[in-house]
């Protein structure tokens, strides 16, 4: 069967994570995304930050950029020119969806606003993914993921209470932003389908992290109290935690989510004397001696091996499962099975890790065995290619410094 | 302009467990805020998240739980006795899209012979195959298995995950991304497929740096608790939470050409307020790079900037930074969200009815064509669209 996307084309105006990982899940369903930059304005992700290949910094050495836009053909053009936005605007009529993450503004700057992208295309989907939306007093406002994840709310929650919130390790809420940006785009596709109609999105990456806070905003509007971080304790499940194990920095994560699972806990525990006690028969007896139960379990779960702990108390029944670093990640027998972890072939890099979509198709399965181009790979394919230019133009303008 | 998913018709069964039940109940929410008509199957008793604490207005009662209020606004509820009732679901299914299930009630093989158009995703911890399949996880063990947790933490004590459980909402996003891109293909095919989410693996998608390094530098990256690591190439890392005089804020110290100008705001903004910072003042910000600075020389620049934000507040620092036009936030609570001024000009807020009351939900989360969707309805009592719903569905 074909992509999901055959025949659709893409073109992005993008940087970072925000938009272009857009245009990585499109491509990996068979979108044609042509990703465009300057290579005068590096990506940071080419430019900035790490890891480069053997710690050498060069546009076509990052592994940052060669992640974010697996599966993509890419083309340089500076927009500061008038006819590099020319050739923008004939990719732009070619093409059936734009996606674009600049702050508010930046893109109609030079030409390529909504209205004349929408001159170039009548039915065109237009995603613009910004920090803070395309409109409102701070709609110009640059600003990065990892800030913005404060701004709606997540690190208030994240962390000990009374100790200093933590981060959700980088740009957590721009994660988010792609996931509905993708839905937005496939969403808008459909209405097109059917009606014929373009769309315009205007994506405020701070309000789309907000989807995932709703209940704690809706709890502060509701009752007045303004939800705060509280560890790894849980409104329902009791115990619930992260317990050490004998291995260093090893943890095992477990939970317990009735009556009828604490009896089975404690026979995986070999029902110890203290844990006969009646009190801690009931949840509400359990959640008032919290603090004690949690050293209990950490003696015991201090004394065996993490995959022991979690095979025994699986074995009855309980939520348990092992804190998994990162590298271990790349070994999980689970994510192996559902082929998460891909290869690819770069040529500034040699060979880098894809990652396939959480979600399995049983008919279209996503690919992800293209990394991102490097710096103007596919200037000639596209430009000469798919715009048609002839060989003398293409050169001429290279001339010009069109294509940089 | 219609809704970008009008006339799509989508059923969502609940799962058993509050981790399952929640993230079908995001996907579905998702797809319903775009214009599907959204059933939600019940059991006869209701749907476990409906008591789930906290409560509206701190009372406990079946379908009070605002996890349940947040989740269901926006959907029609019916009850069915499952698999009791099976045949009902059928009929219902007959005129669906899209299947929306935390668990496998009805597999892909009997719903492509009960309906071949129809898109069945199924959202469970870990997916519907493998070592892992069917074995149940919470929110805990989900964010566990996906590296977020090992993340997430201070470097000498026991990894946290973020209070309000997130990998649900992360799930179920993903669900409805995978249902999509299956109608897309159906678009062509006009055969439906499965879509099978998992937990785990969705979980991974919210670190994808680490997972860079890793690959790339063999480097493993592990919680630091306030600072990013991954911005240098010295192995320095920059703090991004800050102690403020009310609370904390988000900031950090960066390059490139935002990152530089940033640094410049910062260094007049100190200057301004009679602020003594030599080295941060010294810096030569115009050719700063973060990649190469040492340790020492980040936290040098640290210790002045932290020195300076402790005689500012949250609202300060956010007016300032707005400004000034550089990088940083303040660390948000509730509170701070529902009285920001950008959310409020957007119109982000949208009061909607909820058990005799109405309560401002977030809004949908982005603009169509200028307009924001609005939430149509709160969400369903117990059986309130029984007889709408299944009085037209013949067993």
């Amino acid at each position: 069967m074909t992509a999901a996307l055959e025949g659709t084309r893409v073109v992005e105006f993008g940087w970072a994570a925000a938009g272009p990982l857009v245009g990585t899940y499109l491509a990996q369903h068979g979108a044609d995304v042509i990703h465009v930059e300057s290579s005068t304005a590096l990506d940071p992700f080419r430019s900035t930050y790490p890891p480069f290949r053997d710690n050498v910094v060069g546009p076509d050495r990052a592994g940052m950029f060669a992640f974010y836009n697996a599966g993509k053909r890419g083309v340089t053009l500076d927009l500061k020119q008038p006819r590099a936005v020319e050739l923008a605007l004939r990719l732009v009529r070619a093409a059936d969806v734009v996606i674009e993450s600049f702050p508010a503004g930046t893109l109609a700057r030079r030409g390529l606003g909504h209205d004349a992208l929408r001159r170039a295309r009548a039915d065109l989907v237009i995603l613009s993914s910004c920090n803070q939306g395309q409109t409102g007093p701070h709609a110009q406002h640059p600003g990065y993921g990892s800030q913005l994840t404060a701004l709606a709310g997540f690190n208030e929650l994240l962390g000990e209470p009374d100790r200093t919130p933590v981060i959700l390790y980088g740009p957590y809420i721009d994660y988010i932003a792609v996931g509905y940006g993708v839905i937005a785009i496939l969403a808008a596709l459909e209405r097109h389908r059917r009606t014929g109609d373009g769309c315009i999105i205007d994506l405020s990456q701070y309000e789309a992290g907000l989807q995932f806070l709703a209940p704690a905003l809706l709890e502060h509007a509701a009752n007045g109290t303004v939800p705060t971080r509280d560890a790894n304790h849980d409104r329902v499940a009791v115990p619930h935690g992260v317990y050490p194990t004998p291995a260093d920095d090893g943890w095992v994560a477990l939970s317990v989510w009735s009556d009828e699972e604490w009896a089975q806990f404690r026979v995986a525990l070999g029902d110890p004397e203290w844990s006969r006690d009646p009190g801690l028969a009931t949840a509400a007896g359990r959640r008032a001696r919290e603090a004690e139960l949690d050293d209990r379990i950490a003696e015991w779960t201090r004394m065996r091996s993490r995959d022991e702990t979690v095979a025994t108390l699986r074995t009855r029944g309980i939520r348990a499962a092992a804190v998994e670093s990162v590298g271990e990640l790349f070994d999980d027998p689970q994510l192996a099975h559902r082929g998460v972890w891909r290869r690819a072939k770069h040529a500034g890099l040699g060979e880098v890790g894809l990652m396939a979509p959480p979600f399995a198709l049983s008919e279209t399965p996503a690919r992800a065995d293209r990394a991102g181009p490097t710096l103007g790979e596919h200037n000639e394919a596209v430009f000469k290619g798919l715009l048609g230019l002839g060989a003398d133009e293409y050169a001429s303008l290279a001339a010009d410094g069109v294509f940089a | 302009m219609t809704a970008l998913l009008d006339g799509l018709r989508v059923i969502e069964i609940t799962g058993d467990d509050v981790w399952g039940a929640s993230a079908a109940a995001h996907a579905a929410r998702i797809l319903a805020d775009l214009g599907a008509d959204v059933v939600k199957v019940e059991p006869p008793g209701g749907d476990l998240v409906r008591a789930v604490p906290p409560f509206l207005h701190d009372r406990a009662g079946a379908d009070r739980g605002l996890l349940w209020i947040a989740l269901n606004a926006n959907k029609r509820g019916v009850r069915l006795d499952l698999p009791r009732e099976r045949d009902r679901l059928r009929s219902l299914l007959s005129s669906a899209d899209v299947l929306v299930q935390a668990r496998e009630v009805v597999d892909a093989t009997t719903a492509a012979s009960w309906s071949p158009s129809l898109v069945v995703a199924s959202v469970t911890p870990y997916g519907l195959t493998g070592p892992l399949a069917g074995v149940p996880a919470s929110d805990l063990e989900v964010t566990a298995s996906s590296g977020a947790l090992a993340l997430a933490g201070e470097p000498e004590r026991a990894p946290v995950r973020t209070t309000l459980p997130q990998s649900p909402f992360w799930s179920g996003m993903y669900a409805a991304m995978g249902a999509l891109f299956a109608l897309a293909a159906r678009a062509a095919t006009r055969r439906g497929q499965e879509v099978d989410v998992s937990g785990q693996a969705s979980m991974v998608t919210v670190h994808p740096p680490a997972c860079v390094h890793w690959d790339v530098a063999k480097e493993e990256h592990r919680r630091l608790g306030a600072f990013l690591i991954g911005r240098s190439i010295v192995g320095a890392r920059f703090r991004n939470i800050w102690e403020c005089a009310d609370g904390h804020v988000s900031f950090a110290i960066q390059g490139g050409p935002i990152g530089r100008h940033t640094g410049r705001m910062l260094a007049s903004w100190m200057g301004e307020r009679g602020f003594t910072a030599p080295r941060f003042t010294a810096t030569g910000w115009d050719a700063f790079d973060n990649r190469t600075l040492t340790q020492e020389q980040v936290d040098a620049l640290e210790r002045e900037v932290a020195a300076f934000f402790r005689t500012i507040t949250k609202r300060e620092f956010f007016a300032g930074v707005i400004e000034r036009n550089m990088l940083g936030y303040p660390v948000a609570d509730a509170s701070d969200v529902y009285a920001d001024a950008q959310l409020r000009a957007r119109e982000f807020w949208q009061d909607t009815p909820v058990d005799g009351t109405t309560l401002p939900f977030p809004g949908g989360f982005a603009l169509f064509d200028g307009e924001r969707p609005r939430l149509r309805r709160g969400p369903p009592r117990l059986g309130e669209h029984d007889v709408e719903v299944l009085g037209a569905v013949t067993a």
